[in-house]
């Protein structure tokens, strides 16, 4: 079914990529947010205690003697302490002048009094975060500025941090393996409500042409929609013309049986030997159309009712039996003797006029290509499964033939003058096919046809 | 037992010029540059620790120098490419060496945490500041306890103490000034403390071991802030000397050890900061003869002195100045 069908892309692909993509997106994101806020709250974390110690030390500035002192307690660096043993800097400014601390540690230009500046900067490949505060101090000789700055570096900082990113990374995989799994999963959902509806128009009959009447999903349910009007104009379409070949079988074959009355009639009344040639021709033409109506009229049927087959418990031998019951005096004609051998009990669910139908055809044909005084065995078998075969002692098929013998309309080569239309394997075939069966042709060994009809 | 030795060495190529050492002692020999110790321990100290270090490495050979705390300071500042290894008991001092990066780091320890800093320094022993007597010299005089003791004694019998108390000169001496700031930091006795022992003329000192050895003497009667452990080896020889810790807190400092940054060979340094700490922590008293590390039940009630940045308060420039200045005024008397 699909080898015809031009497929581009998967639509579960699609959409499972499109949802782990956008999850891999969103994780991603979430990390780089995460860690963002984290290195932003540690950072606050650490100028917070920067700060405090800055401030504990500037506080600590008077004028002494006319200098300026800090005599700042011990707690300012204690508090400095870290799980990573952060290193200290700090510079004691009086303006320009370094008051003590390391003079390589220089106060700002851009520094506001009672303001705290905060800087990371890089020396000798360490980074520091500074925090610079200043004060302004009013002695006898005028106000003076004394600013402190405290440094420190930031390994307990990138050591919390770099926890943090590590939880956030294992956070963001389990979120994206998380979605993962439920992208995946939706878009097998999705794709499995489109398969269920693939299954069960494909389990189908080649003859069923109902509706699909199981609830589809809405997205799906414009499709199903013109799957089902096309279904079923389909289905009037053909009913049509099988209508059309039954109706036309049956206004051909009533003036062809008035036809043929009159033409028999003539026979009676005519001496001359060509004209009764072209009697009997005519005679034999009108008999071959109007066999051939009658298999047209049988085929359309069976055609037909393969769609919707009324199933019923029939027992093929009573079928059988009647059968050749009902031809036995055809058979009387030619002298040929028709025996069955049953197995035992057959049973079947089928549609016992299309299974007529087809046995009577096979009966048919062994009567009318066996020569007279013959026999003609009816086999039921059970084993390996139900068949009914037609033994004949005739002169079997063609080997050559065999294939296409079935076809509509086939006749072969040894059909001689015997009136037919070629239609009735075609039934026989099709009503096999219906039950879920096939129809065999072959030849026997010691002669004549053999032809099975397997359920 | 304690010699001034005098070198002249002839370092020049290294750029060690001439100077003098309190000790400076050579172990073992090799065709390879000696591993270069800068030390404030006593050499006796350090040689079983040096020995077993060059037992362990083959074609090795340690200059061990001795010089004061302060001066090792400056002189391992000036020249941090001299040295391999730098151990001293001003942990002040250490600390920022290490703090201004001078020291290398010294990763995976199996140490202490409290006991390192920054993984480049690392204490190695517990020592406590002493109060240490001559016992015949203190005779019917009561055995004082505690730092209140001590002074209400020196109230109560000033002739007998007069110029016979000694201590350390915080002006000299890295780790006096260590042990006098965390005592000041600690309790305002200290100051009382002080103003009395000035009040009786106390003898100022660069280090415990002259302290101690002018209380076997007899020219001393009680020294303040001794190192105990160099005391308490001591007294194990003679019995004049007693050693007291401080009852109601012992300042106790830990000993530090640092391999330099500019280490002329890093590994080697390395090597022997990791063979120190095994054997302090494996602590037999024949190869490690300092008191090894308190265990930390001890820690607290011993008030040890903590390993963190707040050691560099008082190396602050104006706070040193506002130290001693104080100091000064407490002990030295001028009348
Ligand atoms: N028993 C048989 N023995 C020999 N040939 C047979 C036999 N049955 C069928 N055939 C060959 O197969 C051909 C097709 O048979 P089929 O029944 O389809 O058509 P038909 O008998 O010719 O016409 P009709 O539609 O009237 O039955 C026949 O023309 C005949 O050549
Ligand atoms: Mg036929």
């Amino acid at each position: 079914m699909t080898a015809n069908v031009i497929v581009s892309g998967s639509l579960r692909n699609r959409l499972a990529i499109i949802l782990t993509g956008g999850a891999a997106l969103l994780a991603l994101v979430l990390y780089l947010v995460v860690r963002a806020l984290a290195a932003q709250v540690a950072q606050q974390g650490q100028d917070n205690i920067l700060s405090a110690s800055m401030s504990s030390v500037l506080d600590t500035a008077v004028i002494r003697d006319g200098r300026v002192m800090l005599d700042f307690p011990y707690s300012s660096f204690s508090m400095l302490n870290t799980q990573a043993d952060d290193r200290v800097f700090y510079a004691i400014y009086e303006g320009e002048t370094l008051l003590s601390g390391y003079d390589w540690l220089v106060v700002p230009d851009d520094l506001a009094p009672e303001n705290t500046l905060f800087e990371t900067t890089t020396i000798n490949g360490d980074h520091l975060r500074v925090a610079t505060g200043s004060r302004v101090l009013i002695g006898s000789d005028g106000p003076r500025n004394v600013s402190v700055s405290i440094a420190q570096t930031q390994d307990a900082l990138s050591n919390t941090l770099n926890g943090i990113s590590r939880n956030v990374a294992f956070l963001g995989l389990g979120f994206f393996l998380m979605s993962s799994a439920l992208a995946i999963w939706a878009a097998s959902t999705t794709s499995g409500q489109m398969r269920r509806l693939t299954t069960s128009v494909t389990r189908r009959g080649p003859q069923d042409l109902s509706p699909v009447t199981k609830a589809v999903p809405s997205e799906m349910a414009p499709l199903v929609g013109s799957l089902n009007t096309f279904m079923s104009r389909l289905d009037h379409t053909l009913t049509q013309s099988e209508d059309f070949i039954a109706e036309a079988a049956h206004r051909i074959r009533t003036p062809l049986a008035t036809v043929r009355s009159h033409a028999e009639a003539t026979l009676q009344r005519v001496d001359r030997e060509d004209n009764r040639k072209s009697l009997q021709a005519m005679v034999r033409a009108i008999d071959e159309s109007s066999r051939t109506a009658g298999q047209l009229l049988d085929h359309a049927m069976v055609t037909f009712r393969a769609e919707n087959l009324e199933m019923s418990q029939v027992d093929l031998v009573e079928l059988l039996q009647e059968l050749v019951l009902g031809m036995t005096p055809v058979a009387e004609m030619k002298d040929i003797t028709i025996t069955m051998k049953v197995e035992g009990p057959a049973t079947l669910l089928g549609d016992a006029i299309l299974l007529q139908n087809a046995l009577r055809n096979l009966i048919d044909n062994a009567l009318k290509y066996a020569p007279a005084e013959t026999r003609l065995l009816v086999e039921v078998s059970r084993s390996p499964t139900l068949s009914v075969s037609v033994y004949d002692e005739g002169q079997g098929f063609a080997p050559d033939e065999i294939e296409t013998l079935s076809g509509r309309f086939v006749r072969g080569k040894n059909m001689g003058n015997k009136v037919g239309s070629g239609l009735g394997l075609t039934i026989a075939q099709e009503v096999a096919v219906a039950h879920g069966g096939k129809l065999i042709l072959s030849n026997r060994p010691e002669g004549g046809a053999c032809v099975t009809l397997f359920f | 037992m304690r010699y001034l030795v005098l070198l002249i060495l002839l370092l020049a190529p290294f750029g060690i010029l001439a100077r003098e050492w309190e000790d400076l002692q050579v172990f073992g020999s090799s065709d390879r540059p000696p591993l270069r110790i800068l030390s404030s321990t006593d050499t006796s100290f350090f040689a079983p620790i040096i020995e077993d270090f060059i037992a362990m490495s083959p074609n090795t050979s340690v200059e061990y120098f001795v010089t004061g705390t302060v001066e090792l300071d400056q002189m391992f500042r000036a020249a941090p490419d001299q040295f391999d290894i730098v151990i001293s008991s001003a942990m002040d001092l250490q600390l920022k060496l290490a703090n201004d990066g001078f020291s290398s780091t010294v990763m995976n320890v199996d140490h202490p945490d409290w006991a390192q800093w920054h993984n480049s320094l690392f204490a190695f022993t517990s020592e406590p500041a002493a109060i240490v007597i001559n016992r015949k010299a203190f005779d019917g005089l009561n055995i004082p306890g505690r730092r209140q003791d001590l002074i209400q004694l020196m109230r109560d019998h000033p002739d007998r103490f007069q110029g016979r108390v000694g201590t350390y000169d915080v002006r000299q001496s890295g780790l006096g000034y260590l042990f006098a700031t965390q005592d000041a930091r600690a309790t305002e006795t200290y100051w009382r403390l002080t103003e009395v022992m000035g009040r009786v003329g106390a003898k100022l000192y660069c280090c415990s071991g002259q302290m101690i050895d002018d209380l076997r003497s007899g020219d001393l009667i009680m020294a303040y802030n001794v190192l105990g452990s160099y005391a308490q080896a001591q007294a194990a020889i003679s019995d004049d000397l007693m050693v007291i810790l401080p009852s109601e807190f012992p300042t106790t400092m830990m000993r530090t050890i640092l391999a330099s940054a500019a280490a002329p060979d890093p590994q080697r340094a390395d090597r022997f900061v990791r063979h120190l700490l095994k054997l302090q922590s494996v602590g037999d008293p024949a190869i490690f003869p300092l008191p090894p590390l308190a265990v930390s039940e001890d820690f607290q009630t011993q008030r040890t002195i903590n390993l963190d940045p707040a050691l560099m308060t008082y190396l602050d420039q104006m706070k040193r100045e506002a130290f001693i200045r104080e100091w000064e005024d407490a002990i030295v008397q001028v009348d």
